[in-house]
């Protein structure tokens, strides 16, 4: 059996979590051959462009904590493996020159009040503080509304506003929804109103 | 879209307006090239010659903001065809499928007779009330028979049908009336107008590609009005090929929407609850027409699939609230916030305008990057200076989050706090994400994000948990809600067990839902998103799936029935994997295809084959139900009853003009809301006599934070400009590679003038009008900084949505 791109990718499935090995009797019995185990471990992955919304396929290949390649998927029926010049970057989301792109946060910072610059937080620090304002904001007379000045029961909080996000994945955005009118919030918008 | 993507190949002719899909949608481009192939003919309508443009065989300069002018003339120009050649129309389809046929008060009066405006305004021309720039809409609806329902006149030729109506408004748009006010050639102008009316001829299909020149605009409802009323006489909805195909610009732009992450609806395109709505069947009633409520009876003809309204809401409510949420509680409904102003009150514009104020204390920000992509951006920069704290979540530093310390600002004057999140990106997590043509499409993780950055899923759950923690503790007003809400996600929560949620469970069985035709009103179903219901079944009845049940995960790219490009077992689309929807318009009354080379459906042996048909009823000769399932009277509309601005499209001048209304004393829109913060500066033509627009170029995107940071891109693309015609910078003194300084009445930018042929000045009714335009993707934050063209757009949006009018306003031009 000849390995095409599509048999390639079949084999190796949905779940590879960075690593596809060789190994096995189901491989023989796919290939026709016992395959010499390969000496690198690489992941590779079916993705969906963040940009615009197309949709089309990209494959990813990871490595060592870098994105070693990425390629468009001759599969998908909308690009059939083609890229624009965005499409084309996408590594460069993570890895430029071999490194992490030097631009990418990895860590929560938080800017006090009239400060001129950041500092660095752990998680549960800045977790409990955006709670602790949440839960403030919301509750502050000015902002929580029980009623309304026509007297309808109205239980929404005026003083917090969300905006985005229009490339989050549809479960995000189902999860943000969900928290922000069971607080209460209104002020409630994202890109795709302007 | 009501299409998708690979369905333009089908296409006979394409009309590319308010886009530039060469450029912004460069996956579109290669169906249009496909279609080209097979003879079809593309037509780029565009203020800009644009890369589209280069490709197209018929190019038409047009003023921006004048679409309706354009659209419009070649409307008339099809009404008058089909008067003078009726056989090369599909008229079946204008009197069956649309509320052509319908009556309308008679009592109404349209933009013809009364000069730009409709009867029923509650202001005088021109008027500037916010509170009267206002429609008592009561004439512009249908005459009911003794049931309740609409009268119809199927022969088309009662004075007060939608028909007749819709000719006479129209009378106006002659071709040289709409030369004057687009400045497009006449016989450019008119040999767009033949070769896309060809397209109304039954087996022939015609798309129009449209984008953000078409939505941004104080009239951009009417926009897309006018080309759904072209497409509707054309019979080009629901074919293949045909469709009104808005092509989206963020990859998830079309999920979120569909999650309505938005202040007027709730998940499934849900009403928003207003304070009127007391309990669960006012809010209910309220969303259903009824004689009483000054509307009309369901059509029996109609499937009005809205009739099932309280299943969705209350099965949403079951996926919030979980067990606790009964009929008893009127299943928590009352725990939703509900609005007191008009929902666009709440919207970006109206947030901003309150966030100025000072009473918008706390923002989050999800890789929304408004100091950017917002209108009037220094306005907007300094509303984020008045919030107590913000809370930015993104790959990387944006302006938004950087606001503090932009130029021209003192930080220590600034009193925010800043809480700056490390997101993970597309690849590092899972998860799934929904195409401009409704495709949900599951993508993978490629590798862990970036030391301590997390998704988002995860950020908003610790957020919640953290919230849910401190109001267990504490209490605070109605801590019973928040408590009573059904999270219970882990630490981390699983993308693949949200998804089954969004789906819905038989709450009986424990089972996942199938589809939304068995959800229920009475708490024994669950569903996050109706509209999403089929997307993760039960494994055995998708077992092939990569990840088995989840339909997103799909991966046969088999190209489907007909061979149209359908591709119905690649991922899943909404609803139910309908990949054309109006489909039933693609048949005649017995189910036989206008089309028969490209079917979408067909009624044969008593059951239809191709795509899933919209509403699985037999055709309407055999008691079947009417093309337009979501319209209670089953009838697509050419006549819009329910608009803010009225229920026809009418030429209205931008908010900043360069001339006067040469259509109607109604100089502007009459109903969109008039902003007035000190900051809300309106330009004159005297002081301002340039049009400016906005747009994109394929290297960059949107605000520019995913794109301005990469290296690569930076090199292609690396600052920002300003297009000028040759004749605008001869007369400026401005030499191509220069600089030139763009003025608003808002602000001020600097940008490297692009001098080209592509603009040229406009002829507008004897007067000679200059364009410039300029991409809108930089900012002072990243690898690649620059002025914001944001900084020059004004604060002031549609009348039905708010959309900032981002393209078409007033600037003057000067060498730097």
């Amino acid at each position: 059996m000849e390995l095409t791109r599509r048999g390639f990718l079949k084999l190796s499935g949905a779940s590879t979590a960075g690593f596809l090995l060789f190994k096995g009797a189901g491989w023989k019995k796919v290939l026709g051959y016992s395959p010499i185990p390969l000496h690198k471990k690489i992941g590779e992955i079916t993705t969906i462009c963040p940009y615009d919304a197309s949709g089309c396929g990209f494959i990813i290949e990871a490595d060592n904590g870098n994105i070693v390649n990425i390629e468009g998927d001759p599969d998908h029926p909308i690009n059939l493996g083609a890229a624009c010049a965005k499409g084309a970057s996408l590594a460069q989301l993570r890895t430029v020159d071999g490194k992490l792109n030097e631009r990418r946060l990895t860590k929560p910072m938080y800017r006090a009040p009239g400060a001129s610059g950041w500092e660095e937080k752990s998680w549960d620090w800045t977790i409990g503080q955006i709670a602790r304002r949440i839960k403030d904001t919301r509750d502050a007379p000015d902002n929580w509304k029980a009623t309304d000045d026509q007297g309808y029961t109205v239980n929404r909080t005026e003083g917090i506003a969300s905006l985005g996000g229009a490339a989050l994945d549809n479960e995000e955005c189902y999860l943000l929804i969900k928290m922000l009118r069971t607080l209460g919030v209104v002020y409630v918008e994202h890109q795709a109103r302007i | 879209m009501t299409n998708h993507w690979n369905d333009v190949a089908n296409s006979d002719v394409m009309m590319a307006i308010g886009s530039n899909p060469a450029e912004n949608h460069p996956a579109c481009f290669g169906w249009v090239q496909k279609a080209k192939d097979r003879g079809a003919k593309l037509i780029s309508v565009d203020p800009r010659f644009t890369r589209t443009s280069s490709k197209a065989d018929i190019y038409a300069p047009m003023r921006s903001g004048t679409d309706i002018a354009f659209i419009g003339g070649m409307i008339k120009y099809v009404l008058d065809d089909m008067e003078a050649n009726p056989d090369n129309y599909n008229m079946t389809y204008v009197r069956e499928y649309t509320n052509a046929a319908l009556l309308i008060n008679s009592d109404f009066q349209g933009a013809d007779e009364l000069d730009g405006l409709f009867s029923g305004y509650k202001g005088v021309y021109n008027e500037t009330d916010n509170a009267k720039r206002t429609y008592d809409k009561s004439a512009w609806q249908y005459q009911l028979n003794k049931s309740g329902i609409p009268q119809r006149d199927p022969d088309l030729k009662d004075n007060n049908c939608v028909f007749q109506i819709l000719k006479r408004h129209f009378a106006r748009y002659d071709a040289d009336t709409v030369s004057n006010i687009t400045g497009t050639p006449k016989d450019t102008y008119l040999e767009i107008c033949k070769t896309y009316a060809a397209s109304g001829t039954p087996g022939k299909a015609g798309t129009i590609l449209y984008a953000m020149g078409t939505t941004q605009h104080t009239y951009g409802t009417q926009n897309i009005r006018a080309y759904a009323i072209l497409q509707l006489l054309l019979g080009n909805i629901g074919i293949a090929g045909g469709g009104i195909n808005a092509m989206r610009g963020e990859s998830n732009v079309q999920g979120s929407t569909d999650m309505c992450i938005l202040a007027h609806i709730l998940p499934g395109y849900l009403a928003q609850v207003e304070n009127k709505d007391v309990d669960l069947d006012t809010y209910v009633n309220r969303h259903r027409p009824t004689v009483a409520t000054g509307q009309f009876n369901a059509d029996p003809l109609s499937l009005d699939w809205w009739k099932n309204y309280k299943k969705y809401i209350v099965s949403l409510l079951k996926a919030w609230y979980g067990d606790a949420a009964t009929s008893d509680n009127d299943f928590y409904f009352n725990y939703l916030p509900k609005t007191t102003k008009p929902y666009n009150d709440y919207s970006h514009i109206a947030l901003f305008e309150a966030m100025y104020a000072g009473d918008i204390k706390g923002l989050m920000c999800w890789g929304q990057n408004p100091a950017v992509g917002g209108p009037n951006a220094n306005m907007e920069r300094k509303a984020l200076e008045k919030l107590d704290w913000l809370v930015a979540v993104d790959l990387w530093e944006t302006e938004s989050a950087a606001f503090w310390k932009r130029p021209g600002v003192t930080p220590a004057n600034i009193p925010t706090e800043v809480f700056m999140l490390p997101a993970a990106c597309s690849y590092e997590k899972e998860g799934s994400v929904t195409n401009s043509g409704r495709w949900m499409q599951w993508r993978y993780k490629a590798i862990d994000p970036p030391e301590d950055a997390k998704n988002d899923l995860s950020i908003i759950n610790k957020i919640m948990v953290k919230v849910r923690e401190l109001y267990a503790a504490e209490g605070g007003p109605l801590s019973e809600a928040i408590a009573a809400v059904d999270w219970n996600y882990g630490d981390d929560p699983d993308p693949r067990e949200v998804a089954k949620e969004v789906n819905g469970y038989d709450l009986t069985t424990g089972k996942l839902m199938a589809s939304f035709g068995a959800l229920k009103d009475d708490g024994t179903t669950s569903s996050g998103n109706w509209l999403y219901c089929n997307s993760v079944v039960d494994p055995d009845l998708e077992p092939d799936a990569p990840i088995p049940g989840n339909r997103a995960s799909r991966r046969d790219p088999t190209p489907g029935p007909f061979d149209i490009g359908l591709h119905p077992k690649w991922a899943w689309c909404w609803p139910v994997n309908r990949r054309i929807i109006y489909n039933r318009a693609s048949v005649d009354l017995d189910g036989v295809p206008w089309d028969k080379e490209q079917p979408v459906i067909w009624w044969q042996e008593g059951k239809w084959v191709g795509d899933v048909p919209d509403g699985g009823a037999a055709p309407m000769n055999q008691d079947g139900y009417n093309a337009f399932i979501m319209k209670p009277e089953g009838v697509a509309n050419i006549f819009g009853r329910g608009r803010a601005d009225g229920p026809l499209p009418e030429h209205y001048e931008p908010w900043e003009s360069p001339v006067a209304n040469i259509m109607s004393k109604q100089h502007n829109d009459p109903a969109f809301k008039i902003w007035a913060s000190e900051l809300d500066k309106k330009g004159t033509a005297d002081d301002y006599p340039i049009v400016a627009t906005t747009y994109r170029v394929v290297e960059h995107w949107q605000a520019g934070q995913m794109t301005r940071n990469l290296p690569w891109i930076v090199e292609l693309q690396p600052e920002m400009f300003v297009e000028i015609s040759e004749e605008l910078a001869n007369e400026k003194g401005i030499t191509n590679g220069g600089k030139a300084i763009i003025e608003t009445a808002r602000g001020q930018i600097e940008a490297i003038a692009l001098v080209t042929k592509r603009f040229q000045p406009f002829q507008l009714n004897g007067k000679k009008v200059h364009q410039v335009g300029m991409p809108w993707h930089w900012g002072y934050s990243g690898l690649s900084r620059g002025d914001s063209a944001n900084v020059l757009t004004p604060h002031v949006g549609d009348a039905n949505t708010m959309i900032p009018e981002f393209k078409a306003f007033l600037c003057n031009i000067k060498k730097a």
